[in-house]
């Protein structure tokens, strides 16, 4: 029997499994024997549970033949950004600092995708405590991208993107705070949605900046993000910025049907500044929308350009306080020989993070202390503010906002990495939207001349997620390609 | 050089919530060391804080109680800093928007009433407990108390001396027992005090370099810090010194203060606004309903006992001091007994017993309705005060009713006339020296005589009948 | 405004618990200046009377009961830990008094 399940969709291996056509656990052995062909290549892994991962499978399997109702996940083998704490195997971040680190518990949305009946095939790779843009922070390995393994698959949750455009898992979890989902999606050419601040608990993130930071799944087409956002959205009471929202059935938003949408287009976000390749490719998509009803309209984020300066302000600063608590006392890394609690902290701290997060703990602690709160830390959430209304001013002409995900398509492994402004400055159309903690979602709109994959943007109101939805769903029935196996991993 | 001291509190207490302040942690304190802990008080990865209801009422109970303005709209903010005993290396506290702010407590000392600005008191989270005792060169670090309710209290600079540092923290205390937040154990550290001190010349208005004095257990033991400190200060401007601002400990064994740190500019605690928490409101509703379930207050409940049991000022302020005291008392007037019988009873004999026998009050055998059983007994003449003490004594010990006690004994009062007379005509006859002196005109031998004849009643003869019936005995008889 | 020196670079290390070589020191003073130059920009903007964003959400009074729920296991709780006696956590001697 030929084994390709690992190509399919959440959604057809859910119904298969729940229709006994396949069982769960030949699922996670083809998926395994995915990874065993081509992580050694790409990279996304850094932790394969698969013993644990066949248990699970097995489970799963056991309560189908007993009749029970096992979720709206059965069977799905599903990936984390190892962001996320699991008791099931190590919670590092990709850190030192964190290295051989068990959590004792499972996280809001890890449980809630394992109560649907999710299978869980291990940890993927991350920059180092979600600080890159790259991959290339993690201090466990460079992921590359599946299109072509010298370029990066973007960051941080470059291995959770990754791990979807090579097949290795059905669905993958990731983290984003100023475009981890959005741009490494964009980067791979796979779907990944960032919700509204608030949509899916946060209990059971490791902390990089509390008021950005949202969970968010790759996937492979549009109704698997609506499945995995049903699954994992919802208030929490152990998370106490959850929303208490009731959350509408997002399956419900897969219509191809966008007649008489408005479709908004930022005019500093079409500048000389965006590659020309990338702006026909969005064109495109855009010209796909319209085509089936939609109407474009011509909107303005005037704050836009003050998005990187006021986001490396506040996720610094909220960073430098998220990241006190590694000091070797309860957890993770201490340096060895230290003889004082002085010495314990900063030899622990220095040996245990990275280059980058070091240097963003240092920007972070020096705005917010004495003398420079008000110049930096105090103006930037004000100039959030501006951002904020900037959004709900163009809400009121239209009904979603379309941008490219970033400004070019992957670039090279240590392209950017010399000069950390200006691997900050590719963030510059995914950070707003963590900024106004409005919804956003990325998905491919075909390849460049180099044959790599474009992404497009899709914003929206705060908690409309169903109208993006909507719009991905309409775009991906009328566009008319597919994109097919990466290169490298066929 | 003649100086005023100037001086403000801090008064860390723990409110005594059940679960710590952001998780459900026990609070109990009597734990083993680390198992009143868990993923969010031990600052593991992917955690997150959630407020505790009851701890934010607490605090804006004693706001109220304190004469505070309760801030309508409150945040709570990450105080940064490194300390093992903090497991997060921030505290959530509140910087710039308390809970409460700008009230008062009235405190009397030096025989006058002083009223004392509160400036703010606000809700933060306390920390662990380091120990000091590991061998091998380490320190250990318990964080069963890390995460567990705690309000800060602090006062304007109004305080001028070491006595009235003492009243007020004497108020404060009394305050927060009647509102039940806080057990105020300063040995078990539910209440830390801490005295900023100044001083400056006496008609002057700047205020001087202070120091902070703190890690002292008792009251007594803050008061003396005080003395000392503000003698110590005095001494050292006279001498041409400069005081270091500094932090001070007190070593309560050579009655010295001690410097533990210099206070460096490095503490930049870098405050920002929690992302993790949100907004506090308490708006005018929920504060009123926190109002209403506010007990009387020590203030209104001693003048209250002066004006409606007309207790002097002092038996007032004596059995309001606890709230246990006054309850106790309340209950046993509320069974008719007369309110300044009582109040002796009980502050002053029970009292006595309690302090020898080092016993809480709530803890004895002698109980309110035993008491008032007692008093009546007293009243309708049943025993005399002097077996009354006697019958104490025995409750005390025993637990028994009093009525119980005097049958077994049999101490009821003789009060028949004939018997007390017969008696009196033994007592003239068993003593003819001093009852021909007391006729001669000595009138102090009178007293003899009825002590005479209370030894021969075994103490039992109503002591007003005694006296008068010896008197007409001698009379008769001369 | 932002000219970052070697000083503020070693003061924030200070604040931040981090001890920088030489060389880090110079890398981060040219790095922290021109990130801190950039962000200098928003110094154009006139924010009088814009209320900073605290939280996207508008949210307030988000509780919980004072009930007491399950701890961990002691042994759950240290079984991270560099360093523990079984008992308690381990670090070298504290020496001061602590902060508060
Ligand atoms: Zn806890």
């Amino acid at each position: 029997m030929s084994n390709d399940w690992y190509k399919k969709t959440a959604h057809e291996i859910r119904d298969a499994v729940r229709a006994k056509k396949v069982t769960a656990l030949e699922v996670t052995e083809s998926h395994l024997a995915r990874i065993e062909d081509v992580d050694g290549k790409v990279k996304a892994f850094t932790d394969v549970w698969a013993d644990a991962a066949r248990n699970q499978a097995k489970a799963v399997d056991a309560r189908i033949k007993n009749g029970e109702d096992v979720g709206v996940l059965a069977g799905v083998p599903i990936g984390l950004k190892d962001v996320f704490c699991t008791k099931r195997g190590t919670t590092t971040c990709c850190s030192k600092i964190l290295k051989g680190y068990r959590s004792p518990f499972d996280g809001t949305a890890v449980e809630r995708l394992q109560n649907a009946g999710a299978v869980f095939l291990g940890k993927l790779n991350m920059d180092e405590f979600a600080m890159g843009s790259s991959t290339e922070n993690s201090s466990v390995q460079i992921t590359r991208n599946p299109w072509n393994l010298d370029c990066v698959p973007g960051g941080s949750s470059g291995g959770s993107a990754a791990a979807i455009a090579a097949d290795e898992c059905a669905i993958t979890l990731g983290s984003d705070t100023g475009g981890s989902i959005r741009q490494p999606a964009a980067c791979v050419g796979c779907v990944g949605i960032k919700p509204t601040y608030g949509r899916i608990s946060r209990y059971g993130l490791v902390a990089f900046a509390s008021s950005l930071d949202q969970i968010g799944p790759f996937t492979k087409d549009v109704e698997d993000t609506a499945i995995a956002l049903n699954v994992m959205c919802g208030r929490d009471p152990k998370d106490s910025t959850s929303a208490d929202l009731a959350v509408p059935d997002f399956t419900k938003s897969l219509k191809a049907d966008v007649s008489g949408l408005r479709i908004g287009l930022p005019k500093e976000y079409y500048t000389d500044a965006l590659n020309a390749e990338m702006r026909e490719k969005i064109m495109d998509a855009v010209k796909v929308l319209e085509r089936q009803g939609a109407k474009v309209v011509e909107v303005s984020l005037p704050h836009t350009d003050y998005a990187i300066a006021v986001y490396y302000i506040i996720c610094t600063a909220e960073a430098s306080a998220n990241l006190a608590r590694f000091d070797g006392v309860r957890y993770g890394y201490r340096a060895p020989g230290v003889g004082s609690t002085q010495e314990l902290y900063t030899r622990t701290k220095t040996d245990g993070y990275g280059p980058e997060v070091r240097r963003r703990i240092m920007l972070g602690t020096y705005v917010l202390s004495s003398g420079y709160y008000d110049a930096y830390y105090l103006k930037a959430q004000k100039v959030r503010s501006l951002i904020r209304k900037d959004f709900t001013d163009a809400f009121e002409k239209c009904d979603v906002v379309l941008t490219p995900t970033s400004p070019t398509a992957a670039f090279k492994i240590g392209e950017k990495s010399a000069n950390p402004l200006e691997m900050y400055l590719s963030d510059i159309y995914t950070i707003s939207v963590n900024l106004a903690g409005i919804p956003g979602l990325s998905m491919p709109c075909g390849l460049v001349a180099s044959g790599l994959p474009a992404g497009i943007q899709i914003m929206a109101k705060p908690f409309d997620e169903e109208t993006i939805l909507r719009v991905a769903y309409t775009y991906e029935q009328k566009r008319g390609f597919e994109m097919g196996t990466p290169t490298a991993v066929k | 050089m003649k100086y005023e001291p100037v001086i403000g509190m801090e008064v860390h207490v723990e409110l005594s919530t059940k679960s710590k302040v952001f998780c459900g942690c026990s609070t109990n304190f009597h734990a083993p060391a680390n198992s009143n802990v868990c993923p969010v008080c031990l600052g593991m990865p992917g955690v997150l804080p959630v407020i505790n209801k009851r701890a934010v009422e607490m605090s804006v109970m004693v706001g109220l109680a304190l004469n505070c303005t309760i801030s309508r709209w409150s945040k709570m903010d990450r105080k940064n800093y490194f300390y093992p005993d903090l497991a997060k290396n921030y505290q959530i506290s509140q910087y710039d928007l308390p809970l409460c702010h700008d009230g008062f407590i009235d405190i009397k000392a030096n025989g006058t009433s002083k009223r004392i600005g509160i400036t703010r008191a606000h809700l933060e989270e306390d920390t662990a407990r380091n120990t000091h005792t590991i061998g091998g060169g380490d320190s250990g670090v318990d964080f069963n108390r890390c995460g567990v309710t705690l309000l800060e209290i602090v006062t304007e600079p109004d305080i001028r001396g070491a006595e009235e540092a003492f009243a007020y923290l004497t108020e404060l205390k009394q305050l927060l027992r009647y509102l039940d937040v806080s057990d105020c154990n300063m040995e078990e550290g539910s209440l830390r005090a801490e005295a900023n001190i100044s001083i400056r010349p006496t008609g002057t208005e700047s205020f001087g370099t202070k120091t902070e004095v703190k890690n002292v257990a008792s009251f007594s033991g803050i008061q003396k810090a005080i003395e000392f400190e503000i003698a110590r200060q005095a001494k050292l401007i006279d001498e041409g010194g400069k005081v270091v601002q500094e932090t001070r400990g007190w070593d309560a064994d050579r009655g010295i203060t001690f410097s533990q740190r210099a206070k460096e500019s490095a503490h930049d605690y870098r405050y920002f606004p929690d992302p993790d928490l949100v907004p506090i409101v308490v708006d005018e509703a929920w504060e009123g309903r926190i109002r209403e379930s506010l007990p009387e207050l020590p203030q209104a409940r001693r003048a209250r006992f002066e004006s409606g049991y007309g207790l002097s000022a002092y038996d007032a302020g004596v059995l309001t001091a606890e709230k246990e005291m006054a309850d106790y008392y309340e209950a046993v007037v509320k069974q008719g007994c007369a309110p300044k019988q009582a109040a002796n009873w009980l502050s002053v004999e029970l009292q006595a017993l309690l302090t020898e026998h080092k016993q809480e009050l709530t803890a004895s055998k002698v109980t309110a309705d035993r008491l008032a059983a007692m008093l009546k007994l007293i009243e309708d003449g049943t025993i005399s005060g002097k077996i009354a003490k006697e019958v104490l004594l025995d409750m005390f010990e025993s637990g028994k009713e009093p009525k119980a006690i005097v049958e077994e004994k049999n101490l009821v009062q003789i009060s028949d006339t004939s018997a007390i007379e017969s008696a009196a005509r033994e007592v003239i006859a068993a003593n003819p020296g001093p009852v021909a002196e007391f006729r001669s005109g000595k009138e102090k031998t009178f007293g003899f005589l009825v002590g005479q004849l209370m030894k021969a009643t075994k103490g039992k003869a109503n002591p007003q009948m005694a006296n008068e019936v010896l008197r007409k005995v001698l009379k008769e008889t001369e | 405004m932002a000219k970052i020196t070697k000083a503020d670079v070693e003061y924030v290390a200070g604040l931040a618990q981090l001890t920088l070589d030489e060389a880090t020191k110079e890398k981060l003073v040219g790095e922290m200046g021109d990130i801190l130059a950039y962000m200098d920009k928003l110094n154009e903007l006139n924010t009088d009377g814009i209320e900073p964003t605290m939280h996207v959400l508008e949210m307030s009074n988000v509780f919980r009961e004072d009930e007491v729920q399950p701890s961990l296991d002691r042994e759950a709780a240290l079984a991270n830990a560099p360093k523990t006696d079984g008992e308690y956590f381990l670090v070298p001697k504290i020496l001061d008094t602590g902060d508060e």
